[in-house]
């Protein structure tokens, strides 16, 4: 028979053990050290100073944690404003990433201070929002072009035309083959590869070139994961695949990026390759896209929120680029900034994308 | 019913002594095999991953320059949230399961509360994180906050503890809680005294099964507000907290090869981890198991 | 038994309120669970009712395409259902044999010192993050894969759904042998007393003795395998037709309401809502297996009760 065991002992056991694993976390005093200033000194001494011009001095504004919420293309952007605001010293900002449509849902609710989009918020969002009584004022603060590349084995594509590639993507298209995509092109199998049919990015692409939005053809390898399409692309020799810019450059020597003609002549002659310079003066089109911030008015009650805002409008320029990502122009910055003091609420976009539209124009065309 | 010469037999089988080697070499390759394809996977992920661990790793803050970034708050993010999902599922699942087997065999009740914990068993994670947000962070109002996230994995997990310790509890014979009783102990203390002592071992298995499968957990935590890029640990149970899963499914998404070495390590730690808390719970388990008679 | 005078504890008599008391406190326990679940039956069917209002449930059962993020929307869910059944079967049969063999092997061969390490291991498996298998999948098993099926998809339903295999081993491997273990040494000796072989004894004695630990570890398995989600949403892919081909690409209904729920799609759509009808579904689905098996295990526990 086994030995008796009072149960008491071993309880108690048990909860010495939980209690030690629960000792690190409960070392509050040396957590409150570890933020902010502790890796202030480690943030700073990496190759020149990201934090061109703000004042390192000041001390956190009050108001608490920004807490900031949405797309994970624009994770990348906010989570790099968020380090430099803590290294600064300025405060704390958490980014979490519950997708463009998540994020804007707890936007709406009034759960979050600061939204990240990858696509304007669409009319029924805007509505929800209003119902709760929610303003938002909508800031955009970089450009993400989309790159279509080609295995680089495949050495007759120099370029490709708007209409070719919708000929491709369109529903029910039945090319799967290079040779029906231009006369000339060699008799080789055409492997598509392409965002998921959830993600703003598809959106985009859609709207930017079949013309509708959630409009093409189901058979082609999708994922989420940028990373994934870049190995699926650069391993299949007919592949042709489409993502964000970062991850083309990140892994451009195994891709070959092919420059786009839309057709159109005031916006660039002939086929442009996305590079910062083209995607940030508008002729790389139609597949440029803005990327956006909606920051809630009732947090800019907050002084944290509104310094955050602040900081981030002023480093977005630097962050972006530096996370591979294409700032906008200056000028736009300057009109995106002014929009922000003017805390003029309400989109722009009149819930849809609009593609071929320049920041510029559309911010200075609705006369706030 | 058979004879005894029927039943031995019966017993005796028709296999020969080769059938029995055979089976025997088959079992072995059904637990090596399986052993091996850990061993695999924790061998890239170790080579990948194993150099870039060093004390300022584990206690430096995350960042988007690969050589600087630290996993401290993602740790202490989840080493609360497995805390405190403990706390929370142990008890409630046990007491659960000592009410089933102990005070409702027989009820109908006991029947739909069985098969309502089996199917909980099967519903996708993300369903959780749903039920979570809905209950815990809006309707209780506790907002993205670790204890949050807790509660929602300790529902996640409950059903694990729960079948585990019904098993265990089922291994006790019925004697001797016949004899605890006819020497005039009520049920209650019964369970405590002679039932739950002898079923540790099964229940501490359910509990290292509930434990793992936490930690690991992201997609539910995404739900109900477990942040992707936080630069503090929790500072009390209505923080908002990241969790290690999540840094390392961030680190393998973005363009920025170098983090994937970042990836890596944080899995090893994460593994490590996971062998800590299972090792405590099986040395616990190894003192208590004794075969029965 | 006690260290103590036999009897003395037992002897100490709560009273009949204090006995009552802790029955109902535990009785409130295991209420939780019913509450769980009609949480999730709630939130369910509240939202997948927007999602009916919108579409009628001959589309929803009766198409064979799942596209409700394109323009038109097709929403037949038998891609889903197919996705999920063909990785889950695939899990099951490495899983099922691996981990009752495993089971039979720590529990009767292996020597002690043996057991004691190598059931930890096989536990190990269980712990390892979901997403760090999915990756696994992905990056590793897929390419490998292909060195024996070259038309093997950089997203199939094979790689998946071995590595989930794989990850389900330890429950039921651990909690049959569990129960195995605890087979008295009676019965086997009996058995041995009649003059039966080992593999004999084990297979017509103490497995069908140990059936009630068995099987409940092997329902555990299975609902574990149809709700996995990131294996299946990293290594799986997406799909919009109904593939039963382990070496192409597709879509678990877990994996699609992972991807819609992460993504960008606004909610309150019918787009957004289709995953709660998917995972009214998969709730469904899981329900009515666990009743069957619940069944079962009843008859046959009947038998077995000593």
């Amino acid at each position: 028979m086994p030995e008796a065991m009072q149960p008491s002992r071993h309880v108690g056991l048990a909860l010495l053990v939980l209690a030690t694993a629960a000792a690190p976390a409960c070392s509050k005093k040396k957590d409150e050290g570890k933020t902010g200033t502790d890796t202030g000194d480690k943030g700073s001494d990496t190759k020149g100073s990201d934090t061109k011009g703000s004042d390192k001095k000041a001390g956190p504004a009050s108001g608490g944690v920004v807490k900031v919420d949405g797309s994970s293309t624009v994770l990348l952007i906010s989570e790099a404003v968020a380090e430099e605001f803590d290294n600064a010293g300025m405060g704390q900002a958490t980014v979490a990433e519950s997708g463009t449509g998540g994020g804007l849902q707890k936007f709406c609710r009034g759960e979050i201070d600061v939204a990240n989009a990858s696509r304007p918020i669409k009319s029924t969002e805007a509505e929800a929002c209003k119902a709760a009584g929610i303003e938002f004022i909508e800031l955009p603060i970089a450009y993400d072009g989309l790159a279509v590349v080609v295995n680089p084995g495949l050495d007759f594509v120099e370029h490709l035309t708007v209409d070719e590639l919708k000929k491709m993507w369109e529903p029910d298209s039945k090319i799967n083959n290079w040779k029906q995509v231009r006369e000339g092109f060699p008799d080789k199998e055409l492997h598509l590869y392409g965002a998921g049919t959830d993600s703003g990015t598809y959106d985009y692409f859609t709207q930017a070139i079949v013309g509708k939005e959630h409009s093409s053809r189901g058979n082609y390898t999708a994922s989420e994961d940028d990373n994934v399409l870049v190995e699926g692309v650069a391993g299949d020799a007919g592949a042709l695949g489409f993502f964000g810019y970062a991850y083309y450059i990140a892994n451009k020597d195994a891709l070959k990026v092919v420059p786009i003609d839309d057709g159109k002549d005031d916006t660039g002659k002939g086929p442009i390759l996305p590079t910062i310079e083209t995607v940030s003066n508008g002729t790389y089109q139609p597949l440029s896209r803005p990327l956006f911030i909606y920051v809630s008015v009732k947090s800019l009650e907050r002084g944290s929120v509104k310094s955050f805002v602040d900081f981030y409008l002023e480093q977005a320029a630097a962050l972006s680029e530096e996370v591979k990502y294409i700032p906008l122009p200056a000028a736009a910055y300057d009109l995106v900034k002014k929009r922000f003091e003017a805390r003029t609420v309400g989109s722009a976009f009149a819930g849809g994308s609009q593609v071929g539209v320049t920041i510029e124009k559309l911010l200075a065309s609705e006369g706030k | 019913m058979k004879g005894s010469e029927d039943v031995a037999a019966w017993l005796r089988g028709r296999q020969g002594v080769w059938t029995e080697r055979v089976f025997v070499w088959v079992a072995r390759f059904a637990v090596f095999a399986p052993l091996a394809m850990l061993a695999w996977l924790l061998g890239n992920v170790f080579i990948d991953g194993a150099s870039r661990i060093d004390w300022d790793f584990i206690t430096g803050l995350p960042s988007r320059h690969a050589h600087k970034a630290g996993i401290y708050p993602a740790l202490m993010g989840s080493l609360w949230l497995i805390t405190l999902t403990a706390v929370i599922a142990l008890p409630l699942g046990v007491a659960t399961a000592v009410y089933l087997e102990e005070y409702g065999r027989t009820s109908r009740l006991a029947g739909i509360i069985e098969v309502a914990i089996a199917n909980l068993a099967g519903v996708p994670s993300i369903i959780y994180g749903m039920l979570g947000l809905g209950v815990f962070v809006r309707f209780a109002g506790l907002g993205p906050s670790v204890i949050a996230g807790a509660l929602t994995l300790a529902l996640l997990v409950l059903p694990i503890v729960i079948m585990a310790t019904r098993e265990a509890l089922r291994t006790v014979r019925d004697s001797l809680r016949e004899a605890a009783l006819a020497l005039g102990a009520t049920r209650w203390r019964t369970t405590w005294h002679v039932v739950l002592p002898m079923s540790i071992p099964g229940i501490l298995t359910g509990a290292i099964l509930a434990v793992s499968r936490a930690i690991g957990e992201t997609a539910p935590l995404v739900l109900v507000g477990a942040v992707a890029a936080i630069r503090f640990a929790p500072d009390g149970v209505d923080s908002p907290y990241g969790a290690l899963p999540m840094q390392i499914y961030k680190w393998t998404s973005v363009p920025n090869k170098d983090l994937r070495t970042n990836a890596a390590a944080a899995i090893v730690v994460l593994v490590i981890v996971l062998l800590l808390l299972n090792s405590v719970a099986i040395w616990l388990r190894n003192r208590y198991q004794k075969r029965a008679y | 038994m006690p260290k103590a005078a036999p009897g003395s504890w037992t002897r100490q008599r709560s009273s009949s309120i204090g006995e009552r008391a802790v029955e109902l406190g535990l009785a409130g326990c295991s209420l939780v669970s019913i509450f769980v679940t009609i949480g999730i039956v709630v939130v369910l069917v509240h939202e997948a009712g927007v999602f009916f209002a919108d579409v009628p449930l001959g589309d929803f059962f009766g198409g064979t395409t799942w596209t409700p993020q394109f323009d038109p929307a097709h929403y037949g869910v038998w891609p889903l259902v197919a996705g999920t059944l063909l990785t889950s079967g695939i899990a099951m049969l490495v899983a099922l044999p691996f981990g009752l063999l495993a089971a039979i092997y720590l529990s009767e061969y292996a020597a002690p010192r043996t057991r004691r390490m190598l059931k930890p291991a096989l536990e190990l498996l269980a712990g390892i993050p979901t997403i760090v298998y999915g990756f696994f999948a992905l990056t590793v098993v897929t390419p490998a894969l292909k060195n024996v099926f070259p038309e093997l998809g950089i997203f199939n339903a094979l790689s998946p759904g071995i590595v989930m295999g794989v990850m389900i081993i330890p429950m039921i491997s651990s909690l049959s042998e569990d129960a195995i273990y605890a087979v008295p040494d009676s019965l086997r000796e009996a058995a041995y007393g009649l003059g039966s072989g080992k593999l004999p004894a084990i297979i017509r004695v103490i497995v069908p003795s140990a059936w009630s630990g068995i099987a409940a570890s092997i329902t555990l398995a299975i609902s574990r395998a149809i709700g996995e989600t990131m294996i299946l949403a990293i290594a799986a892919g997406q799909s919009t037709e109904m593939r039963l081909d382990p070496r192409e690409q597709t879509e678990t209904m877990t994996g699609y309401i992972v991807r819609i729920a992460k993504g960008d799609v606004p909610t309150g759509t019918v787009s957004y809502n289709s995953i709660f009808a998917v995972g009214l579904l998969l709730f469904t689905m899981t329900l009515v297996m666990n009743v069957i098996s619940y069944r079962l295990s009843r008859k046959l526990r009947a038998r077995n009760r000593t």
